[in-house]
């Protein structure tokens, strides 16, 4: 029987891979903009577990916002990457370096 | 009724609608030259929305079951919000259009990022207090690589787009833990589920990652890493607006998820404030004292600032939220002044923001040295000036809620900080003769803002502009 705790658990492991790739990740910066997707998916797993296991629908409703709001999210950092890309020619995350002190 | 909801929500909805027709009129006309138009128009629906919030009468109202609250306190941190644009966009127009970032979307930005202020300070929900936030950062991811032709200003902004996106993430998490864990996303039920204060573990975990969320937008440490580079980078401008407005609105929001939906267990989250709040006071105080880059200064000098207001907050009572807000209306202003500064800072047409570029300012503009001088006391906190009287109500509330060593912790912070402020004043009084900047007379509206913001930080020791009272009276609707 799978019960609230797999799929917490299941979220949270989600939740820290997505962290970790954010910042383990040495070489694309798409690879971080992946990462905060899984973390907000991660967040969605949560949201929609607890809705059904209090048999509340708040949860999901939060679900539909999160979902918006990520894609929104995505646009626009696909936006501000494309416009590093022109500057800089290059997306690597050791590069994102011009500032530091 | 849905009509009753809408009537509180009117504020809001009017900065929206506007911000949409100012866009469909930037698009549809003039494109870019449209930009003093709509700046100038922008600025003058934030003072009149100012006035109107402010004049609305006393009393708490609810809209949305709850998630929407309009209270004293939410009143007070908006005119702050709005006020605080207001001035920076009126400021900011010759620079921009001088420099050729006259981009019409820029107002609208600002004024899309105030609805998502005014939307956080009112929250009444984790979901309101989500959407409110998103669209706020949204809008500022954005206007921080403004400059789409510079390597700076888009690194600032992707940096800035990474990190919030992390904190976002974070804050989310917290919110669906305190939502699985109390059943409710009202921060009315939340405060239900945590009463004698007695919190399970599920909940306690949901508000330290709550907290860890906004502590990046307020750039508390150690989440503050973004700071120095989103304000080296974005336009100067810009970089004013992220170090009033969006302060405010997220230590508001802060005082609000806190003291609504965990105020019966202060003692719970209390250590976790007070921790930061020495954390950003000492870094902020240390990192600076390196720093030639005024921008980057001010980063540490706003980090520092926070860790004062958060002093207020880790007192847990009304004078502390009462010293937060005067807090931070009173670094609202000050800064403006120092960023007015700023905007004039130049040598042959060149923007300029090393520091070194002030010796011997004195000598050639007496009078903007002077006003500069104490705006930057008044940072420092040297007794005659705001800046003091705003540290003595945080020093205050700490002590009231029996913080000594918070409060001893503090004092030595700001003693270490008011090392770099001084230096500026020592260059500009007393530097080696050297390359200065260009004299002559600066653009209206920052001089106008400059000594306003000075004659306001010396005068307003009088009686803070009634400030006090307003701040108190925030304050108790927040704290029962």
């Amino acid at each position: 029987m799978i019960g609230l705790t797999h799929y917490l658990a299941v979220a949270a492991a989600l939740f820290v891979i997505g962290i970790f790739g954010i910042f383990l990740n040495r070489k694309n910066v798409i690879v971080i903009l992946m990462s905060i997707e899984l973390m907000l998916l991660a967040v969605n797993i949560n949201l929609v577990a607890f809705s059904a296991h209090l048999d509340d629908l708040v949860g999901q409703i939060f679900t539909m916002f999160v979902l918006t709001v990520a894609a929104a999210e995505a646009a626009i950092g696909l936006a501000i990457l494309v416009v590093f890309f022109r500057n800089r020619g290059t997306i690597d995350v050791e590069d994102v370096n011009v500032m530091k002190g | 009724m849905i009509s009753d909801d809408l009537s509180l929500l009117l504020p809001e909805i009017v900065l929206a609608v506007y911000a949409m027709a100012a866009l469909m009129f930037g698009a549809y006309t003039s494109k870019d030259r449209a930009m003093p138009v709509i700046t100038w128009t922008t600025a003058g629906v934030f003072a009149v929305l100012a006035f109107w919030i402010g004049v609305t009468g006393p009393g708490t109202h609810t809209a949305f079951g709850g998630m929407f609250i309009d209270d004293g306190f939410s009143r007070f941190a908006k005119v702050v919000v709005l006020l605080s644009a207001a001035a920076v966009l009126v400021m900011s127009q010759d620079y921009m259009a001088k420099r050729g970032l006259g981009r019409f979307e820029y107002p609208i930005l600002i004024a899309l990022a105030v609805v998502g202020m005014m939307v956080m300070v009112s929250a009444g929900d984790l979901m309101s207090l989500y959407m409110g936030l998103e669209l706020q950062s949204l809008a500022l991811y954005v206007v921080a690589s403004l400059r789409r032709d510079s390597i700076k200003s888009t690194e600032a902004g992707l940096k800035y787009f990474v990190l919030g996106a992390l904190s976002s993430g974070i804050l989310l998490y917290g919110a669906s833990l305190t939502y699985g864990f109390s059943g409710t996303t009202l921060f009315s039920g939340i405060i239900q589920t945590v009463h004698g204060g007695q919190m399970s573990l599920g909940l306690l975990f949901g508000l330290v990652f709550l907290i860890s969320g906004m502590a990046f937008k307020i750039s508390a440490v150690p989440f503050h890493m973004w700071t120095p580079d989103v304000y080296e980078g974005s336009p100067t401008p810009v970089t004013a607006f992220f170090a009033t407005a969006p302060k405010a609105a997220a230590m508001a929001l802060l005082a609000r998820l806190l003291f609504g939906a965990f105020g019966t267990a202060v003692q719970e989250w209390s250590q976790v404030l007070s921790v930061l709040a020495v954390g950003s006071m000492f870094l902020g105080a240390v990192a600076a004292l390196g720093q030639n880059d005024l921008k980057r200064l001010m980063a540490y000098s706003s980090i520092t600032h926070m860790g004062y207001a958060l002093v207020g907050l880790s007192a847990g009572t009304p004078e502390g939220v009462q010293a937060m807000l005067i807090y931070m209306s009173i670094y609202a202003t000050t800064t403006i002044g120092v960023f007015a500064f700023m905007l004039s800072m130049e040598r042959d047409g060149v923007q300029i923001t090393d520091l070194r570029a002030l010796n011997l300012y004195a000598n050639k503009e007496p009078l903007k040295a002077l006003a500069l001088m104490v705006l930057l006391f008044s940072l420092a906190g040297v007794p005659p000036m705001l800046g003091f009287i705003a540290k003595f109500y945080v020093l205050k509330a700490a002590i009231d809620a029996h913080l000594y060593w918070l409060a001893l912790l503090a004092v030595v912070a700001s003693v270490i900080g008011a090392v770099y402020y001084i230096r500026i004043v020592y260059l500009m009084y007393f530097g080696k003769e050297n390359e200065g900047l260009d004299t002559g007379p600066m653009g209206v509206m920052p001089w106008v803002m400059l000594m306003g913001s000075a004659a306001v930080t010396l005068l307003g020791v009088i009686n803070l502009f009634g400030v006090e009272g307003l701040a108190q009276a925030a304050a108790l609707t927040l704290v029962q």
